[in-house]
């Protein structure tokens, strides 16, 4: 009930502020624009007004959709798993000096190789086009998971490591009530961040093991909206290209904010009023 | 420089050491270093890893593995004169793929810094322009710039324009942001005593708001050159004829593996080496900030 | 509660005739009911209540309050910051800001020298002092470090000068800006608890280090704190401020001749003064406790 008044009351502001007319005006002229650039024919993009009209006819056809639900699969499949590694990876190295010793260089040196790089060899070595383009999603998000998680350990102040142990708290104790939550915001960061990079990631190699300037690699395509962008831009239907890049745009940043709202519920105290 | 500056009594503080002064001190921090158990946990590491990827690979041949390149295939490939594959450290090709990689990612990072360094001062430096252009800027962000692949390549002609506009794409958002951050992060108090001291706003502009963003707009130029690397192996991979993505993409179609594995490592050392020289480049300018963090931040 | 300045106290009435001219000194603000509300009108929070005093020239003036009282409010009102609601400000003769002129401009004639400091950590310490008469067109680059590089020197700071602020401890950061701020050669200088970050040895030496510059100077100062103590042993003036809304509550004037040194924390006559406004500046800090209690 009072969320809704809430809400209700800040859409209220919202429509009042100078700052939201704006902005609407600027993203207005900014259509505009484009619609006129590209009628007139000074660049070779598709208008955005038949962009829509293609969406329109898209909305209705499932193996659009399913574009969706693949690239959506893959990008959580990696997401998940890079979570699932980083986490305790990062956790590790932030408790054990020998294991951050041991580790943390491999990782560093491995580090400046971009994702996208990895596409031919994780077609090599994995059984499956899916488990490689997996594979290079989850490689995307996970350096920035084991950054942020590493990060976030290491400042943690140093005061509460001493309140706990004066306080007659075990090793697991602090691990388990102030290294673990105090890691969680960046957590939650790095997993922000981790998405988004994801989303990038599957695009180009959805693309680059669909299509490619050397023919399709690994064969049969895997679609996904990335091959689906790249399958357009093949078979020359140019509003499709740019619905399927605002399409890809919309679910990174639906992802993005779900992990934000996520975020906020499993860190309360750093969102009190 | 100045007598009374030598003459007068010793300094509070004890500056920064320079000139032979900071060898001695690199000489004993490397000694130091050497004593610690760092550098052999390092050499585990790294025995681990390589001894991981060739016993898999080479020794005991496990499925999966055995289909990828070893180590010592990669090694002696890329220190071969007489290369299997015609690629190694004595190929000028080599050269000619990282000098034409690297040469697409200076291109791109330079537009996008002349570009995204102004644009982001202003978006932090005017509210009104703010709510004008960032709604468009944010609406425009969330769509990765390898999404705009194929896009690209309509607009522009030839191959390498494409390939540069998907770099800057990226390295410009980095940019542009970091900067803007890094004006709003400024602390009120520097543009208030600035007006008092009788500061007109485009002196406010040119001695807070650029030297304050400074710190922010390196981290930005930072992460640049790493997205740019990034984007650019994606439209290397896709369209281009020369570069270290194409090396990576044709040595795979090709099925010329070891060749495969030296770019992608080759594309590890150039990206890691620029994203230093950024860095280098940053404290170079930002004494004030190196001194500030050498005499350990006091608050 | 409803406390009334005396009538014909120099301090109190705001009215009287500004008594900027004498011994040569400016720099007389005369504050009169000045109101400041934040946010909307009625919604809004008030912040300064009717608030009139007088801050004489070429005296030490300090505002003493509890945290969050709104004095600082007052500070940006002068400096030119922030806007006012009603009320007027002069300074010397001037109106700064008053009916249709609601924020003053911010000028090198009152100087601010803030809480935290706002020294440029990216200048050094002597482009930090030149700073001023460069940027205003007084001085050329080479004169302007020459003055600095003096300013510095009777300041006894002057093998600092290549250092960065970063580089130097606090309490010499906060005298190198005061050395800032007269170079400018200021009507005003606007301390805004300039020394609430340090320790109370650092403070006392930071204290003797202002009397003096003071005293060489005889620069109108306006001193905000939340240290009686402090007020005591600085000011020529104390005001004492109610808690949100900020107003006068009580105004002493300190009768301990300058200069002084920290002898002075000793003596009879201070202990006096302090025991007469502890109670006052006491109530004020509890009913501040409260509110901000209440906020949570």
């Amino acid at each position: 009930m009072q969320g809704a008044v809430g809400f209700a009351e800040r859409a209220g502001h919202i429509l009042l502020s100078a700052r939201f007319w704006r902005g609407t005006l600027a993203t207005a002229v900014f259509l505009l624009v484009w619609e006129a650039v590209a009628r007139a024919g000074l660049v070779r993009v598709p208008a955005p007004s038949s962009a829509l009209v293609t969406f329109n006819d898209l909305m209705r056809d499932p193996s659009f959709w399913f574009s969706w639900y693949l690239s959506t699969r893959r990008v959580f499949a990696g997401f998940l798993a890079a979570m699932l590694v980083g986490i305790p990876l990062g956790l590790g190295m932030a408790v054990s000096r020998i294991l951050y010793g041991i580790v943390f260089p491999v990782f560093e040196v491995l580090r400046p190789i971009p994702p996208l790089a990895w596409v031919p060899a994780a077609i090599i070595f994995w059984p499956t086009q899916e488990l490689s383009i997996m594979f290079v999603t989850f490689l995307g998000a996970f350096y920035t998971v084991v950054i942020n998680v590493i990060d976030g350990a290491q400042t943690i102040d140093l005061r509460y490591y001493q309140a706990a142990r004066s306080m007659g708290s075990s090793s697991w104790d602090i691990f388990r009530r102030i290294i673990l939550p105090g890691t969680v915001p960046s957590i939650v960061v790095g997993a922000t961040v981790g998405i988004g990079i994801a989303w990038a990631v599957v695009v180009a190699a959805e693309m680059i093991s669909g299509g490619g300037s050397v023919g399709s690699m690994g064969g049969a395509s895997g679609g996904g909206l990335g091959f689906f962008i790249w399958n357009s831009y093949v078979g020359g239907s140019y509003n499709q290209i740019v619905v399927g890049m605002i399409s890809i745009g919309i679910a990174g940043y639906i992802s993005s904010a779900l992990l934000r709202k996520l975020g906020e519920l499993v860190t309360p105290w750093l969102h009190e009023q | 420089m100045n007598v009374a500056l030598a003459q007068g009594p010793t300094a509070v503080l004890a500056k920064p050491e320079r000139g032979p002064g900071r060898l001695e001190s690199s000489a004993y921090r490397m000694a130091q270093w050497l004593r610690s158990p760092r550098p052999y946990l390092m050499l585990i590491g790294f025995a681990l890893f390589l001894g991981f990827w060739y016993l898999t690979v080479e020794v005991w041949k496990l499925p999966r593995f055995s289909q990828m390149p070893g180590p010592t295939a990669v090694i002696t490939e890329w220190i071969n004169p007489d290369p299997i594959y015609g690629l190694s450290l004595y190929s000028p090709e080599y050269y000619q793929h990282i000098w034409v990689s690297t040469r697409r990612v200076l291109i791109a990072f330079l537009l996008a810094t002349a570009t995204g360094v102004p644009l982001g001062l202003l978006l932090g430096w005017s509210l009104r322009f703010k709510e004008y252009v960032f709604p468009v800027f944010e609406l425009l962000r969330p769509i990765p710039p390898l999404a705009w692949v194929p896009l690209a390549i309509i607009m522009f002609h030839g191959s390498e324009t494409p390939i540069i506009f998907l770099t800057f794409l990226a390295s410009f958002y980095a940019t542009t942001l970091n900067t803007m951050l890094g004006v709003e992060s400024i602390d009120v108090s520097f543009v208030r005593a600035a007006y008092c001291l009788g500061a007109k706003r485009r002196q406010v502009f040119w001695h807070v708001i650029v030297p304050g963003a400074m710190p922010f707009i390196f981290t930005g130029l930072q992460i640049s050159v790493g997205v740019a690397w990034f984007s650019l192996v994606a439209g290397e991979m896709v369209s281009g004829q020369y570069g270290l993505g194409y090396l990576i993409n044709t040595s795979y179609t090709m099925v010329q593996y070891p060749t495969m594995v030296i770019g992608m490592i080759t594309l590890g050392i150039v990206g890691y080496v620029t994203s230093a020289a950024v860095r280098v480049l940053g404290n170079y300018l930002m004494q004030w900030r190196a001194r500030e963090l050498a005499m350990g931040a006091e608050a | 509660m409803n406390y009334e300045p005396p009538r014909g106290s120099p301090i109190a009435d705001a009215r009287a005739p500004a008594l900027a001219a004498q011994g040569g000194c400016k720099g007389a603000i005369r504050i009169a009911n000045v109101v400041k509300i934040y946010g909307s009108e009625g919604a809004g929070v008030r912040a300064v209540d009717d608030c009139t005093f007088h801050v004489p020239a070429g005296k030490i003036t300090v505002v003493v309050g509890p945290s969050g009282c709104g004095k600082t409010t007052l500070l940006n009102a002068i400096a030119g910051f922030h806007s006012i609601t009603s009320g007027t400000i002069h300074l010397d003769d001037a109106l700064l800001c008053g009916p249709g002129r609601p924020k003053a401009d911010p000028g090198p004639d009152r100087i601010v020298v803030f809480q935290n400091g706002a020294l440029f950590p990216w200048k050094t310490i002597v482009e930090n002092v030149a700073f001023g008469p460069i940027v205003q067109g007084r001085l050329s680059r080479k004169a302007a470090f020459e003055k600095a590089r003096m300013m510095l020197a009777e300041t006894g700071l002057h093998n600092l000068e290549t250092n960065y602020p970063g580089e130097i401890s606090s309490g010499m950061r906060r005298r190198v800006e005061i050395a800032r701020a007269l170079m400018n050669d200021p009507k005003v200088l606007l301390l805004d608890e300039p020394y609430r970050a340090l320790d109370s040895l650092t403070k006392s030496v930071m204290h003797e280090a202002l009397l003096e510059t003071f005293d060489r100077n005889r620069v109108t100062i306006f001193f905000i704190t939340h240290d009686l103590e402090e007020a005591i042993f600085l000011g020529h003036h104390v005001v004492i401020m109610t808690t949100r809304p900020c107003r006068p509550k009580k105004i002493l004037t300190v009768d301990i001749p300058h200069p002084r040194d920290y002898s002075v924390l000793t003596a009879k006559r201070f202990r006096e003064y302090l025991d007469e406004t502890v109670e006052a500046v006491h109530e004020e800090a509890l009913k501040a406790f409260a509110a901000g209690e209440r906020e949570r």
